[in-house]
Parts: structure tokens; C-alpha cells; sequence
């Protein structure tokens, strides 16, 4: 393998292990402020229960997304210094705001939010607590931003071949940012509530009969079924924005080759890049017209209309893009089906006496936000290919000149300790939620949260 | 944007002032907490929290200065971003996995069952030891020109472990102030354990880096500058000095001065970093590339900079804010 599959292979693998995380700690950081707020409104322990097993889940994921992103702001100079040297003067600024206004807010907002409490007053730490969600809110907006100037390029002009910023409004709200943006924080939402809902329905599993798990799995069952919708509805739009601007990649999300009316939309087929054709099809008669249309005989792209007349091909590879778009729809309605379902045996049964089967289920999707996220990434990422900025700079052009062995080195390297630590934290999770189930208690302070425990907490003798 | 004169010449001298002080700021707070990463095997099972528990609230935000020491090379000198990384590509790596295994390790070893937490203590003095080590030998390789000679790795070699003692230094002179009792005393034997990598790190960083060009020996040796920089050495002999003496008087009973060597291992760093950007400067790449040459457009690094002379202050201000809500001595991590 050469120098630049080995180094895609490689920034692949760590912004993969490093989406996980920010992922979680996004939505997570809301959810964790709502229960604080319920316990500040209703003084009910079962919130703060939820709050104190979900801090610890947040803590985890956040240091692993903080390590991650460590890796990725050095990997821009080992491994693609073309990025930076081309279009530096918009990357730049971009990610320095990331770093000045999120990433520090969250970094030391986090200190305070997770071991402040016994320290500052409470609304001090509520405010902590709102400025580490606000931070990773900010951070993914100008991460989302950068990345979806990537895709859909504005407000610049080459001079001998570098790109200088002209006009910052039109970089920043590109086309694709705000479909992009809505997009990642509904994925954000809908892991989390996933994740909530099936540690939970494994607590009840258990035997956990305590308030705050059944509370936290009505929390991600209600969050989960209200999420989905809005986020069939805004993948959807985001489809159609990239059908305007990058149509090569939803040539090769429907694995269409030829541009034509009446496409069908494929369930499953066998895309042969040799052939430029496509075995084993199954699909919709005029589906992929009537989704990017709206009308049967709409005109959709294909993939022959990007290879050049010297047979260079300016399309994605097509079976990494087919197969990882299926991954997310599917994920996507396991999803829908799960949540209205279970939404259902709850408002039928109740929290604490759904099926079990039913529970078994939630607890198996726990970390389908994670797959439907990282298929979602590869879509839109390998779909740019060969573009690393849509027709501005090829991946080939950035990459570093660094011998083939020295990636592939590091690149074991780093699967090997990425794969460990994926390990390590999914078990770490399950231990903690076994741990909670057998009663151990999450913190040991008292909470003067009512009137009644303050006074506890004066008695002597104690 | 003209007020200043000329934006191409005060625009990357702007630049390369933040992105030092940010590596400053970088090596100092992120060099005590990788210090204490350092102390671990030394520290019995007791300590071992109380170790983590001293850095706990402060490592994460500590770390967020490198990612923006290496923004700021990353934005404002793109060309010099990529030749440095490409570089030290092997170091760069050791150091993230280093710095993976610690942060992780923080989290971990609290979390995962009792039986797995010594592993996670291995994990996170490895952590910081390839982190610290790997840091060094690209303080020598930059000093050395960046070019992979014996002779260059051997001095890189050196520094690495000069770093690594001196951080296990920064690190046991803020336990002495963040610590107290037995665990305190400990510290202070660490101390007078770790002087000798500040001393001859600081020493070889002196004597090498204006041998290693003709242009910085002259920057030094010649007059008057001679005259204007010997402050430097006196002050950091000075403070040597006073490093020397003052461990070997403490821990006192009523707590004085706890907090003297690690204020003096701050400014001992900040001189010896002053001293290098004074040597290298003007260039980013040594003897290569000046930040002038490698400076992006004005235009992008103006809009950086009015960002960051709003948020800057922000971002001291909230640290200031943490180290104060967080002051005193260290006390068990508990979220509620």
C-alpha cells in the first residue's frame, strides 16, 4: 500500500475513534444539565441519581475525546501538510476560534462541573454545567463549519494556487453547514438517548428497580422517538443539498452509473467499479428519482458523468459509499422502529414493566448512535474522494512525503491502542452500571436538597 | 490594520510571541502534571490518589495549551507546521500515545474495577514518562536544526531525559505545595531527587544551543548584548541557588513557602525559554525558515487576532478562576 492510502487509512482511523466520543459528550452535556436543573426544580434524588452514574460516563467519554482530539490537530501537520499550506488561510482561522472559544470554555468548565460541587455554590456549578454543554455545542460548530467548507467551498479566491478568505459570512454559513450542523446534533441526541435507553433497560435487566433508571429510560425512549423523525426528515434535506452541490457522491449513494430518468432506489446490489455496473440489484422501481425529485421521471446524476476524457476518474470509489449509506438508513430505521415501539410497551406497561424482550432490544442498540454516526461519516467523507476540498485540492496533493513504512507503523500503532481503549471503555461502562445496580451507592454526600435533609444534616451525633 | 506599521512584519511577530507563550504556558502547567504522572511508582497506593487527586481538576485544561501552541503554528505559520511535524513524525506519535494513555488512564483507573486499577497506574506513568521523554527529544531535535544525525538524536537523547527529570521536578515542587504530612515530605525527598535534570537540562540547553550556529553565538557573545543578557544566567544561577537551599529547608511546620520551589521552577522555565526564543528567533524552522517567510495572509491572521484579544483574557481569566476555586491543599475527587 502506498504513502496515501496507508495516511487516509490512518487520519480515518483516528478521527473515526475520535467521533465516538465528541459524539456522546455533546448531547450528554445537555442531558446532564436537564437533570440538574429537575433536581434543582423538584429536589427529587432519583435526578440526582441520573445526573452523578451520567456524569461519570460523560468524564470518561470526554477525556477519551480529548486525547483523540489531541491526536488530530498534530495529524493536519504529519501527515497533510498540503491541507494547511493551500487553504490554510480559512482552515486557520477556523480552527483557532474552535480552540479559543470551545475547547477552553469545556476544558476548564470541566474541572469545575465534575468535582466542584462540594466546592462552589450551586448555581455555580448549574452555570459550569450550561458552559461545558455550551463549549462542546460551539466546538462542534466550527469543527462542522471547517468541514463543510470542505465540502461545499465559498467565499475565497486562488492566488498561485493558495486560497485566501474574501468574504467570512459566506465561509462560515456555507451551503452544506447548516444541514451538516443539525444533522451531527441530532446524531449527537439520537446516540445518547440510545445509550441512556439501553443502559438503562440492561440496569432494569438486572434487577435495578431504583426511580432514577426507569426516569433515565423514559428519558431516552421519549428523546429517542421525538429525535428520529426530525432526523429522517434533516437527513433528508442534507440529501438534497448535496445532490446541488457535490451530485457525484449521491451518484455513488445510490450507485447510480448512468444519468437518466426513473432511477430506482437500491436496496442491495453489488457495485463492480471494473464493469461500471452493478450486480445482484434489488431495488424500488423510480425510488431514487421520486427521494431526490419528488416525481418518477426526475433526472438523476450518475457516475459516468465524472471521469474525464482521459479516463481519470473524479467519483468516490462507489462500494465504500453504497454500503456505508445503507449502514446509516438501516441504523436509522432500527431506530424509528425501536423507539415508537418501545414508546409504546411503555405507555402500555409502564417504565418498569416492560417486556423483556423489549429490553433485551434497547440494551443490544445502545451504541447504535456510533454505527449509524460513523457510517453517516464515511458517506460524506469517502463521497468527497478524490477531493480532500471539492474542487479546490485532491487528497493526493496534500498528503505528507513520509515512507510508506513509517505510516503503516504508526498506523498499527494506533489501531491497536484505539481498539484496547474501545474495549476498556464499553466494559468500564457496563461494570459501572452493574456496580449501580447492586445498590452501591454514586456519591457519598448527602444532598440538602429538601428542607428535611438539611435538618438531617444538622443533627449531631451523626 | 496599517496603524501599527506594517502587518506582514508585526502580524507574525504578534503570532510568534502568543504561539511562545502558549508553549510556555504549555510546558510549565502541563510539565507539573506530567511530573506527578512521573512520581507515580514512587508514591505508595495512599498517595496514588492523592497525587491524582492534586492535578484532577486542572489536566484537561492544562493539556488545551498544546492544541493551541500547535493551532497558532498550525494557523499563523502553515509552511513551518508541516516541515517541523514531518520531522519529528516518530516523536509526534510516541507523544500522543503517550498523552492517550495518560488522559485515559485518569479516568480509568477511578472507574474500572479495583483489580484493574494498578494496571491503569502503570498505564498512566507510562503515559506521562512517553509523553515527557518524547518532548525532549524534540526540544533536542529543534535545537539541533531538525536533521536526523547521530550525533543530533544522541544530544536529543539527553534532553529527553533532562526534561523528563526536570518535569518529575516541576512535579514534586507543586506537591510540596499541594500536598501536606507524609506525603509532603516525600515530595521534597523527590525534589532534591529531581534538581540535577532541571540543573544540567537548563546547562546543556546553554552551552549547545550557541554552538550549534554561528549566527546565535554571535546573537550572544558579542557586545554589548553580552552585557544586556548576562541577567539571564545570573538570575537562573540565582535561582538555582535558591531552589538548592530552599527544598533542603522544607517542609517547615507552618507550612512557608510551600509554594517557593515550584514559583521558582516557573520562573527558572520562563527565563531558560526566554533565552531560546531569543536564540532562534527570527526563525520557526531553525536556521531555515523565518516566521516572516512562513507567516500566512495578513488578512487570515488579523481576524485570528482580534478572536483571540477578546478570548485570551477570557480564558486566563477562568483559569485564574479554576486554580482559585480549586486552591488549596489537594482533597479526594468526588463529582458531588
Amino acid at each position: 500500500m502506498d504513502t496515501l492510502l496507508l495516511s487516509r487509512i490512518q487520519f480515518g482511523a483516528n478521527i473515526s475513534f475520535h467521533i465516538l466520543f465528541p459524539t456522546i459528550t455533546i448531547a450528554l452535556g445537555w442531558v446532564l444539565l436537564f437533570f440538574k436543573l429537575r433536581f434543582n426544580a423538584t429536589g427529587d434524588q432519583k435526578w440526582m441519581d441520573a445526573y452523578l452514574f451520567w456524569v461519570k460516563v460523560f468524564a470518561l467519554s470526554f477525556a477519551m475525546g480529548v486525547v483523540s482530539g489531541i491526536t488530530m490537530s498534530f495529524q493536519f501537520g504529519t501527515n497533510w501538510p498540503g491541507f494547511m499550506e493551500t487553504v490554510g488561510n480559512v482552515a486557520g482561522p477556523l480552527l483557532a476560534y474552535e480552540v479559543m472559544t470551545a475547547f477552553f470554555l469545556e476544558a476548564v468548565f470541566l474541572g469545575i462541573m465534575l468535582f466542584g460541587a462540594s466546592r462552589v455554590k450551586r448555581w455555580v456549578h448549574t452555570l459550569a454545567t450550561f458552559l461545558v454543554a455550551f463549549g462542546t455545542t460551539m466546538s462542534t460548530f466550527w469543527i462542522i463549519v471547517l468541514n463543510s467548507w470542505m465540502h461545499t467551498p465559498q467565499g475565497y479566491e486562488l492566488r498561485d494556487g493558495v486560497v485566501f478568505a474574501t468574504d467570512w459570512w459566506e465561509i462560515i454559513f456555507n451551503p452544506s453547514m447548516p444541514y451538516r450542523f443539525v444533522h451531527m446534533l441530532l446524531a449527537s441526541g439520537l446516540t445518547v438517548a440510545f445509550l441512556i435507553a439501553g443502559i438503562s433497560a440492561l440496569r432494569l435487566l438486572w434487577g435495578d428497580r431504583a426511580e432514577s433508571v426507569k426516569s433515565t429510560l423514559r428519558f431516552g425512549v421519549v428523546t429517542g422517538a421525538l429525535l428520529i423523525p426530525l432526523q429522517i426528515l434533516a437527513g433528508d434535506l442534507h440529501g438534497l443539498n448535496t445532490l446541488e452541490h457535490q451530485p457525484a457522491k449521491v451518484a455513488a449513494m445510490e450507485g447510480n452509473w448512468e444519468t437518466g430518468p426513473n432511477v430506482p432506489l437500491l436496496l442491495f446490489a453489488l457495485p463492480d467499479e471494473e464493469a461500471r455496473e452493478n450486480r445482484f440489484e434489488i431495488g424500488i422501481p423510480s425510488g431514487a428519482s421520486l427521494i431526490l425529485k419528488h416525481k418518477p421521471e426526475g433526472v438523476v446524476p450518475g457516475l459516468n458523468d465524472f471521469v474525464a476524457e482521459d479516463g481519470t476518474v473524479m467519483h468516490p470509489r462507489v462500494a465504500p459509499v453504497f454500503f456505508s449509506f445503507r449502514v446509516m438508513v438501516g441504523t436509522g430505521i432500527a431506530m424509528l422502529l425501536l423507539s415508537w415501539g418501545g414508546l409504546y410497551l411503555m405507555r402500555r406497561y409502564g417504565a418498569g414493566e416492560m417486556p423483556r424482550l423489549s429490553l433485551y432490544a434497547f440494551s443490544a442498540m445502545s451504541f447504535s448512535g456510533w454505527i449509524a454516526t460513523l457510517a453517516g461519516w464515511y458517506t460524506t467523507e469517502i463521497g468527497r474522494q478524490p477531493w480532500l476540498v471539492q474542487g479546490v485540492l485532491t487528497t493526493k496533493e496534500a498528503v505528507a512525503d513520509v515512507p510508506a513504512g513509517m505510516v503503516l507503523g504508526t498506523l498499527l500503532g494506533y489501531l491497536a491502542i484505539y481498539a484496547a481503549l474501545i474495549v476498556a471503555y464499553i466494559a468500564v461502562i457496563t461494570y459501572l452500571a452493574r456496580k449501580a445496580s447492586r445498590g452501591e451507592p454514586l456519591g457519598s454526600r448527602v444532598h440538602p436538597a429538601s428542607g428535611e435533609a438539611e435538618v438531617a444534616m444538622l443533627q449531631p451525633g451523626e | 490594520m496599517e496603524t501599527f506599521g506594517d502587518p506582514a512584519i508585526w502580524l507574525p511577530w504578534t503570532f510568534a510571541a502568543l504561539m511562545g507563550l502558549s508553549i510556555l504556558i504549555y510546558v510549565i502547567l502541563d510539565g507539573f502534571d506530567l511530573g506527578v504522572g512521573l512520581l507515580m511508582p514512587l508514591a505508595n497506593e495512599e498517595e496514588k490518589d492523592r497525587l491524582v487527586a492534586s492535578i484532577g481538576p486542572f489536566w484537561d485544561a492544562n493539556e488545551t495549551w498544546l492544541v493551541l501552541a500547535i493551532g497558532l503554528l498550525l494557523v499563523a505559520f502553515p509552511p513551518a507546521h508541516g516541515i517541523i511535524l514531518t520531522a519529528l513524525y516518530l516523536p509526534v506519535f510516541i507523544m500522543l500515545v503517550g498523552l492517550i494513555l495518560r488522559g485515559v488512564s485518569f479516568e480509568f483507573r477511578a472507574k474500572a474495577p479495583a483489580s484493574q486499577k494498578t494496571r491503569w497506574n502503570a498505564a498512566f506513568f507510562a503515559g506521562s514518562l512517553m509523553a515527557s521523554m518524547s518532548q525532549g527529544f524534540m526540544l533536542g531535535m529543534y535545537i539541533m536544526g531538525l536533521t536526523w544525525t547521530l550525533s543530533h538524536v544522541a544530544f536529543a537523547l539527553l534532553t529527553a531525559v533532562f526534561l523528563t527529570v526536570g518535569y518529575s521536578f516541576i512535579g514534586a515542587a507543586w506537591l510540596i505545595g499541594k500536598t501536606e504530612g507524609a506525603l509532603q515530605a516525600h515530595a521534597v525527598r523527590w525534589a532534591r531527587g529531581g534538581i540535577w535534570g532541571l540543573i544540567l537540562g537548563v546547562g546543556a540547553i546553554s552551552l549547545a544551543t550557541p554552538f550549534v550556529s554561528a549566527r546565535i553565538f554571535d546573537k550572544w557573545f558579542s557586545l554589548p548584548e553580552f552585557l544586556y543578557l548576562s541577567p539571564l544566567p545570573i538570575l537562573s544561577g540565582a535561582l538555582i541557588v535558591y531552589l538548592w537551599w530552599q527544598i533542603r529547608q522544607l517542609p517547615r511546620s507552618d507550612d512557608r513557602m510551600s509554594w517557593g520551589p515550584f514559583a521558582a521552577a516557573i520562573l527558572l522555565f520562563a527565563l531558560a525559554f526566554g533565552g531560546m526564543a531569543y536564540s532562534f528567533y527570527p526563525y520557526v524552522v531553525p536556521e531555515q525558515i523565518t516566521i516572516y517567510d512562513a507567516a500566512a495572509a495578513p488578512e487570515s491572521l488579523f481576524i485570528i487576532l482580534i478572536g483571540t484579544l477578546f478570548v485570551l483574557p477570557a480564558i486566563l481569566g477562568y483559569t485564574v478562576l479554576s486554580y482559585y476555586i480549586f486552591r488549596g491543599k489537594a482533597t479526594e475527587l468526588r463529582y458531588d
